[in-house]
């Protein structure tokens, strides 16, 4: 589909254990940049486990490999992954009580560009960033996710990707428990923040942000694998057949 | 990965704080407490007959009283009161001017900060060094419009009416052990009478310093707002590191008179081998206002839990406090709120951490008393522990006898938690960083009620406890 040189983002082999169960059972999956992927399954594929051992979550035993413009990634620690250009959008964002998101955001900012932000032009670029998203100023001032609702968490993980704008995005079931407008506004910002540079991976088991954000490539996941690959319309497939009739016992080989 | 997160707190404490000075006294009474020590601290302070009687009625009270039942029994049981020096008077006389306090206590007054802190942000000080009030100052508009700001015992000498009126009325002798140890040895202190309607905006501050190894403080403060006054009092206090213990016992009464406002703020970092037994309450009349905003970081063991008596209706009374506990410390902080009048309301926000082997107890109690209908008071008692010993109980008591009340309590106990570390990380921010965020964020609540400048000294030992904490 592509040559070598656009491969922005790669795992190969990639395995997880959670508490000592595998979940993740030898993925290989290429990104190129200026792509969307989807990454599609039922509940209980083992998805989120996926996207977050890709950043890095401390708590699985991941064996396999992961590369970002052809660096590896699976020595680093989160936090490294995340100041070399990936992100992990939540699919339940936890609260931080007492820290608010301004000071949040500029601590992450920050940490990316390894500068300090002057107050002015950081506080410039945020306000941008709501009104990018139709997120009211009032917001900066609350405590991060701190009784937030569903929709408000997901606006502010997309916001966090628009301001960090990282080479390659995870996004962990953005659009569930979003209603249509909301559901509206983040796409925007999806489709806004994948240029030519940059890839992002959607990871959902509705079909319906594919939608508003149209994916190059969608892939089936079922049961800590990869059973399937193709184009936007397998989207639409999965939606109107299921994931039945590509469990790994009839689908066969991809 | 796994590592603590505030390893580090207090870790520049012995430089900081726990440096000691050569001793050098006037005088220093030999260790345990007898009627004749007793004797010896009042003659050596020329004090009036009935505070004589008092002291050795209080001894008496201390001799047959048993510990306490509640808190660490352990380290309680530990306490050899033989083996603690109960007066001990430093050289020089009380001065206004720090020129004139003796080099080596000014030497410590500025190391620890307290005369730039008085330049820049207060309007009076007091500075305890050992027993005695080495220096002590107040602004002349304060002292023009009435506010008397002085040493406990100088209250006694130049106010002797109004410290006789609410002298002991709050506290008596018989609360416990250690209020009656302290009626009978107290020395120090601060005494502070604001006249009907006068506002102190700008905070008085008291400093409390122990030097000595083996020593027992024991100040007395007595804080009267008039009606319709308000006044902002800040206590600190360190210690030198010794391997041996000392002891810090206090007795803090306040009286909030018809509208008046007082709040009264501590950032307690003893040394971690102070035992630090204080008994704190305050009595808020029709319309006041107390807050005790308390901060408890030092200290081998501190056993405390402010109280305020809702005496009059509408009055309000606040509780913040955030204690830390590091390894061989044990926090046993709480709050308790007296409803006795109709209409009146409270809050406590109680916050721990606890790190390493540190133990942090909330100990609480609320009581409304029959007829004091329609109060509403809530309780908030938070614990963050950091590490798998790190250990939290909460102890709240209510006894309500009342049926026309509100009352909200809400406990919580969490784990300073992996999944908000790996948020954090996943955007970038370090796992110091991260669990600096988090701490801060914690503890927000009460940092947040603080004068600035002590809000940027907590902050800073706060990222103090952070640094070397990965790796």
């Amino acid at each position: 589909m592509s040559s070598k040189e656009t491969v922005l983002f790669a795992c190969r082999d990639l395995r997880v254990r959670v508490d000592g169960k595998e979940i993740v059972k030898g993925v290989n999956l290429q990104i190129e940049a200026g792509t969307k992927h989807a990454l599609m399954g039922p509940n209980g594929s083992g998805k989120s486990t996926l996207a977050a051992a890709l950043m890095g979550h401390p708590a699985y035993e991941v064996a396999g490999e992961i590369y970002l413009r052809g660096e590896p990634m699976h020595e680093l620690a989160p936090d490294a992954r995340a100041r070399q250009g990936m992100f992990l959008g939540f699919q339940y964002p936890v609260a931080v009580p007492g820290v608010t998101v301004a000071s949040f955001l500029r601590a992450a900012l920050t940490a990316r560009r390894g500068r300090e932000i002057p107050v002015r032009e950081f506080r410039q670029e945020m306000l941008e960033a709501f009104a990018a998203l139709e997120i009211k100023q009032g917001f900066a001032g609350r405590y991060l996710n701190d009784g937030f609702s569903g929709g408000e968490k997901k606006r502010l993980e997309i916001l966090q990707m628009l301001l960090l704008k990282p080479e390659f995005a995870l996004l962990d079931e953005t659009d569930s428990g979003l209603d249509i407008d909301a559901l509206k506004v983040v796409s925007t910002g999806v489709k806004r923040s994948v240029g030519p540079d940059n890839a992002v991976l959607l990871v959902t088991h509705y079909q319906r942000i594919l939608q508003y954000v149209v994916p190059d490539v969608v892939h089936v996941f079922l049961d800590g694998n990869l059973v399937r690959s193709g184009g936007a319309d397998l989207a639409a497939e999965l939606e109107t057949r299921g994931y039945d009739w590509l469990t790994p016992s009839t689908a066969g080989a991809r | 990965m796994k590592s603590d997160p505030i390893a580090g707190l207090n870790q520049d404490y012995q430089t900081k704080y726990g440096f000691s000075d050569p001793e050098d006294y006037l005088h220093k009474a030999p260790k345990g407490l007898s009627h004749e020590v007793v004797e010896m601290i009042s003659r050596y302070k020329r004090e009036p007959e009935w505070m004589r009687e008092f002291r050795h009625q209080a001894l008496d009270i201390f001799l047959q009283k048993p510990m306490p039942k509640w808190g660490n029994q352990e380290l309680l049981g530990s306490i050899d009161f033989d083996d603690i020096h109960y007066y001990i008077k430093p050289k020089g006389d009380q001065a206004r001017d720090w020129n004139d306090v003796p080099e080596n206590i000014k030497r410590t007054f500025d190391k620890l900060g307290v005369p730039e802190a008085e330049r820049k942000f207060l309007a009076g000080v007091t500075a305890q060094y050992e027993s005695e009030v080495v220096y002590h100052s107040i602004r002349e508009d304060l002292e023009k419009m009435g506010v008397i700001f002085c040493d406990m015992d100088s209250g006694l000498r130049d106010h002797p009416e109004i410290v006789q009126k609410y002298w002991a009325t709050i506290i008596p002798p018989t609360d416990n052990k250690f209020a009656a140890l302290n009626s009978a040895a107290w020395s120090g202190g601060s005494f502070i009478y604001v006249p009907p309607h006068t506002k102190v905006e700008i905070p008085l501050q008291a400093y409390f310093r122990i030097n000595a190894e083996n020593m027992g403080q024991f100040e007395r403060t007595l804080i009267i707002a008039d009606e319709g006054a308000s006044v902002h009092y800040i206590e600190g206090c360190t210690a030198p590191v010794y391997s041996s213990d000392s002891l810090h016992s206090a007795v803090v009464e306040l009286v909030a008179l018809k509208s008046a406002h007082i709040r009264y703020t501590t950032i307690q970092n003893w040394s971690t081998n102070v035992f630090n037994l204080v008994t704190k309450r305050a009595y808020a009349h029709e319309d006041a206002v107390v807050e005790w905003v308390d901060g408890n970081l030092g200290s081998k063991l501190t056993m405390k839990y402010p109280a305020i008596y809702l005496m009059g209706e509408r009055a309000h009374g606040e509780v913040l406090s955030v204690a830390f506990a590091g390894d061989g410390q044990h926090q046993d902080a709480g709050a308790k709120m007296i409803h006795a009048a109709p209409n009146t309301t409270s809050r406590i926000i109680s916050k721990s951490i606890s790190k390493g082997a540190g133990r942090s107890s909330y100990r609480g109690l609320v009581k409304v008393a029959r007829g004091a209908a329609n109060c509403r008071t809530s309780v908030e008692c938070d614990a963050l522990l950091i590490g798998e010993q790190a250990r939290s109980d909460t102890f709240p008591t209510m006894e309500i006898a009342e049926d026309d009340v509100k009352i909200e309590h809400e406990a919580r106990v969490s784990k300073l938690a992996d999944e908000q570390l790996f948020y954090l990380q996943s955007r970038g921010l370090d796992p110091e960083q991260a669990r600096l965020m988090i701490v801060n964020g914690f503890i927000e609540p009460f940092v947040r009620e603080l004068p600035m400048e002590y809000a940027v000294e907590l902050n800073r030992l706060i990222e103090l406890e952070m640094e070397g904490s990965v790796g």
